[in-house]
């Protein structure tokens, strides 16, 4: 099987060119304008896009045991639809995923569905109940790239401690979700004047920032790699940026609603805007803009986390944290990253391909020759509304829902394979 | 008329608006001494009080009311209801529709639960507290009982002390005299101050003795005993040291200031009984002025 992409600015990794792709088997054979020849597929890229296909190192599949929010099959899908051709999901199922034989059933159960490809992270602690560590050496290697607690961090900080001593034996990843549950106490919004006003319980920014700093220093003081999750104020961003200039090994993602909206959202107990970490301030977006431009953030995650209707449609405190964000996520990247000037095209794919495949080590995330051929292309020509009934995931809770964004996913190529997507006449 | 569907906060509602509800709360109150204190502009129409949360004053205060302009009036409680079956409020909402309800009054614990309901319903919407958020008929009576008293707001300088934090008295009490052109102090502890409170245009103070000089109206507000345990305050005693209103307190105030309270009061915590029960109390006044400005609310919002 050969396809040949014809015509299409190339965003390479540090430039973009008009030319010509072509994909034989599995990799992407040649870069260069003119192609020509045979090839069993050929797609006009005629005034199109062609990238690296986007790797989300952060989702939720929900799946097994919350398959009434999204699932294996429908999360795939949507992936797919945002461009994504690789995807790491949390291990917060139910059961949780932490021994070998669920890492092995999602793995199965993606390639089943043969939609993007899923890479599981695994729990740090049995249940996720911060106590006991689980079996990291033999999840690695059944197919988890890193471990994380994710939405119940390891309070514990000698917990901590040894989860990232002992992950360093296999080389294997711990992803930290930063939250002093102590200092977010019953919180649900920033604490900021908005949960003033709006009379909502705000989290201060130090219940992030304490175990950032708290994490970096055990990374340090261990020599060893810590991935910091959704990192969303200026607090954690100096932080790492502190860490790196140190040597630290580590590493940190961020989500598009934290470059993108502020705690506004929250003023008309809109629950698609209760997200944790939540929307902070004006401020807190110029410091990730600032991160994301000067390399402090290396990768940018959706935290696509998919809810049922019903447990959003109802009061703010008791609705559950999170937004979907699979088939927002470029669009919101290219509106509000690069449209205004901050980065270009090439440093989006690095967030958005390059970083987060290399911290994982899943090899890909390049589009070079010799590179598996995960290509997305996208059409830069295109506005629209966002509309959550569009959304192929099973889910509507998108807090970017009625926003005005720029770009679309047009092909999706996953190793040398196109993938069917949806075209919405926008 | 008032042109709105609902009443869910002072916040968003104008100066206008305000002084419409207290003028037509002042001819309700002339009812009050008639021997017939009933109308029947509201003959006909029905309104429901479902409180999520327990409360004496409120709903006994727009039951009144209610009652009062003719019309007929059922209560939901939480704890006696098919709430307690797990009934979503949206389906109570619209289960309050299908009864042909013309205004429902919620109280919620969950700030924002007015603004669901009214998204999902057809009724006139009337929030009688929720969360932390507003309680805009309770800062009415509070203004229409300043304005009987002053017969204006500009320039008055209304002090409002104790737990700001969790008051949605407070807020709503703010946005309200502040748009009426009062100046408003909140007093307290830093831990029962809310984040950047003053942005909303009030000034902050933690010193009360500092800020009731020169006050025209002084405001208590409830002090809840759980947030001594929750680590917010020390002890009973201090608080009162510092932030209980005595005699001794409001002497240093204008000759002519009143003293309010949302009740109920906590004597000797947040007000002393000397305070509350002196010459410069309210308090009663307060209450009895919240049934003419909730008859205000309903009339303004039902036949508007």
């Amino acid at each position: 099987m050969s396809i040949l992409i014809k015509n299409g600015y190339v965003v390479k990794e540090d430039c973009m060119e008009k030319c010509d792709v072509l994909v034989e088997g599995r990799r992407i054979v040649a870069i260069e304008p003119n192609i020509d020849g045979y090839a069993d597929k050929v797609i006009d890229a005629e005034n199109l896009t062609v990238m690296a296909g986007f790797v989300d190192m952060h989702c939720h599949l929900r799946e097994p045991g919350f398959e009434y929010k999204e699932d294996i099959a429908s999360g795939t899908k949507s992936a797919l639809q945002g461009g994504f051709t690789s995807i790491a999901c949390m291990p917060n199922t139910s059961p949780v995923i932490d021994n070998t034989a669920l890492v092995l059933y999602v793995k199965n159960r993606a390639a089943e569905e043969d939609n993007a490809k899923v890479y599981p992270i695994a729990a740090v602690t049995k249940g996720q109940k911060g106590k006991e560590l689980t079996e990291m050496g033999s999840m690695k290697q059944a197919g988890a790239v890193a471990f994380s607690d994710d939405g119940l961090p390891v309070v514990d900080g000698n917990t901590m401690r040894l989860a990232l001593e002992y992950a360093k034996t296999f080389d294997a990843l711990v992803i930290s979700h930063c939250e002093d549950k102590a200092i977010a106490g019953e919180g649900v919004v920033n604490e900021g004047f908005n949960a003033t006003i709006a009379g909502l319980k705000g989290i201060n920014r130090v219940a992030e920032e304490a175990m950032v700093a708290r994490d970096i220093l055990l990374a340090e003081s261990l020599n060893t790699k810590v991935h910091i999750a959704h990192v969303s104020t200026r607090g954690s961003v100096d932080l790492v940026r502190w860490a790196k200039a140190r040597g630290v090994k580590v590493t940190c993602e961020t989500c598009p609603h934290y470059f993108s909206a502020t705690d506004d959202e929250i003023l008309s107990f809109n629950t698609y805007a209760k997200i944790n970490p939540p929307l902070r301030e004006e401020d807190d977006v110029l410091a990730i803009i600032e991160g994301l431009k000067d390399g402090t953030i290396d990768a940018i995650a959706t935290d696509h986390a998919p809810h049922h209707i019903d447990e959003k449609n109802r009061e703010f405190n008791y609705a559950p944290n999170g937004s979907i964000g699979f088939e927002t996520a470029f669009a919101i990247g290219y509106t509000y990253l690069v449209e205004p000037g901050h980065i270009d095209l090439t440093d989006l794919s690095r967030l958005m391909s390059k970083n987060p495949s290399e911290i994982l080590g899943i090899g890909s995330g390049k589009l070079a020759v010799g590179e598996t051929a995960d290509i997305t292309i996208v059409d830069l020509n295109k506005t629209y509304e966002v509309d959550k009934n569009k959304f192929v995931s099973k889910a509507e809770n998108c807090v970017f829902n009625g926003w005005k964004v720029t770009g679309t996913i047009e092909h999706v190529i996953i190793d040398g394979q196109e993938k069917e997507i949806k075209h919405y006449d926008r | 008329m008032l042109k709105r569907k609902d009443l869910l906060g002072l916040m968003d509602v104008s100066a206008e608006e305000i002084m419409e509800i207290l003028d037509r709360a002042r001819e309700m109150k002339k009812l009050f001494s008639q021997e017939v204190k009933k109308t029947n502009s509201l003959s006909g129409k029905t309104v429901c009080t479902l409180f999520y949360e327990n409360s004496t004053r409120t709903k006994t205060s727009f039951d009144t009311a209610a009652k009062l302009l003719g019309a007929s009036t059922s209560a939901i409680s939480a704890s006696t209801s098919s709430i307690q079956k797990g009934e979503t409020l949206i389906d109570t909402g619209k289960t309050l529709d299908a009864l042909m309800t013309d205004a429902i009054v919620i109280r919620h614990s969950a700030a924002g639960s007015p603004h669901l309901l009214a998204k999902n319903v057809k009724a006139h919407v009337i929030n009688g507290g929720d969360g932390l958020h507003e309680h805009p008929t309770q800062a009415l009576l509070d203004m229409l009982t300043i304005y009987n008293r002053f017969g204006s707001f500009k320039g008055l300088k209304v002090v409002i002390a104790g737990d700001i934090k969790h008051s949605r008295v407070a807020r709503s009490n703010v946005w309200g005299l502040s748009k009426m052109g009062a100046e408003v102090t909140l007093v307290g502890p830093a831990t029962l101050m809310p984040f950047d409170a003053d942005r909303m245009g009030c000034k902050i103070s933690y010193d009360l003795d500092e800020a009731v000089e020169g006050a025209n109206i002084v405001m208590g507000l409830r002090l809840q005993l759980e947030r001594q345990q929750a680590g917010l305050f020390p002890s009973a005693a201090e608080y009162h040291k510092y932030y209980g209103i005595t005699e001794k307190r409001l002497a240093k105030a204008e000759s002519d200031a009143i003293l309010l309270h949302p009740g109920p009061i906590n004597r000797g915590l947040e007000l002393s009984s000397g305070a509350a029960d002196g010459e410069s109390s309210f308090i009663l006044e307060q209450v009895n002025n919240g049934v003419a400005v909730r008859m205000a609310v309903l009339e303004l919002l039902i036949k508007g």
